[in-house]
């Protein structure tokens, strides 16, 4: 029978003294060694049984530079892979600029949760349920990668491939995520379905962003990205760009999410409660875009 | 596995520890300094038992690794009454008898004073956010919500929040 209180299996914990040797360690031991942020999941896995061969576990949040956020009102916003959820959700250049990314990492856990679980933690762990997957790839985050042939970009709409894989390659190190500026009067919003309103894991997840824009017949364009309802996050694009913007356009909108999402049956939902949910939460999400859009005000 | 010697303040007391790796954070506390006002709930980062100050931040014990802690400074529910006299919130989560079985309470305390320092002031809606991440299976948290309620107002009345 199962332990109540399954306690962390055998590891090294090393800790090294930069982000070449990191790498270095980490390319060198593919199977064995695996990096880590927060912990806020790989502890869980660990004690859960999964990753038996893990060997040594790599601390990388220490290394220079990682973690700060910064922000330059040309090129936008760049948050270390060492930041926590909690200073994304209280950073005011975050909240002024990108509030649906406080939106959406607030979505995450508990607060003390959130102490520790990182942004680019969240991201790498590639789970589908992932609350801030959606808003990272809406606003074209671009990761920078340090690896063992030394850095490189990966931009985020490539960067998922399965649940829990990604386009990292061994020895390779997330070291921060760059947003460039979001469209001017950007208007986004996040609604997350759990078992309870606060802290669980998404049932589903739709995020929304949407901006003005003169070329589109409406006036606006609106992009979609749902959680839980596949391997990877699906994203929908320019929605909503033909005129008029109404009531029905919406509807349309959001059958076409529940449409374009592929769901399977587990512990937290059936795939038909979950395809039903994309449709109501799309619709939801996309009606409270569209009034922030009007009244210029940003949902949060 | 390796060993790890660590220097760790914690409630105010410099500790020299030696831990293995996989040792958490939570486990020193009961284990190795016979802390044990800090309770082991899920061992997930779900129920928040475990909910210790960690430079000044509430995280889950169970979720931090001891030998992360070299240098840092903890604080556990055992530091929150000095000189005998109980922190406002310990005293309001007895006024209202906000405990029945008292195993989330050390977890709902950490929680609860992180909350009043970062927020002397806290609506109902900001009190449950913060005690989302610690489950009780006994009081159906209403009792909780009015002692965190009335060790505000006590803090307020006070002129500082709550805090000691």
């Amino acid at each position: 029978m199962r332990e109540a209180h399954p306690g962390l299996p055998d590891f090294d914990y090393v800790r090294p003294a930069s982000l070449e040797e990191a790498s270095r360690f980490l390319a060198e031991n593919p199977q064995t060694a695996r990096p880590f942020m927060g912990g806020t999941d790989t502890f869980v896995r660990l004690r859960d049984g999964f990753w038996k061969e893990t060997r040594y576990l790599v601390d990388v949040k220490n290394l220079d530079g990682r973690a700060e956020i910064t922000f330059d009102p040309q090129n936008g916003l760049t948050v270390g892979a060492a930041v926590s959820m909690n200073q994304v959700v209280a950073d005011p250049r975050i909240r002024s600029h990108y509030p649906l990314l406080a939106q959406a990492a607030h979505r995450v856990a508990s607060y003390q949760l959130r102490t520790r679980a990182t942004l680019v933690g969240n991201l790498c762990n590639a789970s589908p349920a992932g609350d801030t997957l959606g808003a990272c790839l809406l606003f074209g985050g671009i990761l920078r990668v340090h690896g063992v042939e030394g850095y490189r970009d990966q931009p985020l709409g490539s960067f998922f491939q399965g649940p829990g894989r990604t386009a990292l390659k061994p020895g390779d190190i997330v070291t921060s995520i760059r947003f460039p500026l979001p469209v001017p009067g950007s208007v986004g919003h996040y609604e997350k379905l759990g078992r309870n309103v606060l802290s669980d894991l998404a049932i589903v997840g739709v995020t929304v962003l949407g901006h003005p824009d003169s070329s589109a017949a409406s006036g606006y364009r609106f992009h979609l990205a749902l959680a839980s309802v596949g391997p990877v996050p699906v994203v929908l694009s320019d929605l909503l760009t033909q005129a008029p913007l109404t009531p029905e356009a919406l509807d349309e909108a959001a059958e076409r999410a529940m449409e374009g999402c592929h769901p399977i049956d587990d512990v937290r939902g059936s795939a038909r409660y979950r395809k039903l949910m994309v449709r109501n939460l799309s619709r939801r999400a996309l009606a409270l875009v569209w009034e922030g859009l009007q009244s210029g005000h940003r949902c949060e | 596995m390796a060993h790890h010697k660590i220097s760790v303040t914690v409630n105010g007391s410099v500790e020299s520890v030696d831990v293995p790796s996989n040792m958490t954070l939570l486990t020193m506390l009961r284990e190795k300094l016979g802390l044990t006002g800090t309770k082991n709930g899920c061992t997930a980062g779900e129920c928040g038992a475990c909910t210790v100050f960690l430079d000044g931040e509430p995280v889950n014990s169970c979720l931090v690794l001891a030998v992360e802690c070299d240098g840092a400074e903890v604080r556990t529910v055992e530091s929150l009454a000095r000189n005998g006299q109980l922190d406002p919130i310990q005293q309001s989560v007895i006024d209202h008898n906000a405990v029945q079985c008292g195993f989330c309470t050390p977890g709902v305390l950490i929680s609860a004073r992180a909350l009043l320092d970062r927020n002397p002031d806290p609506s109902e809606e900001e009190i449950r956010d913060a005690l989302v991440g610690n489950l009780c299976r006994c009081t159906g948290y209403v009792r909780i919500l009015d002692a965190v309620k009335d060790a505000a107002r006590v803090g307020a009345a006070a002129g500082n929040g709550g805090s000691r």
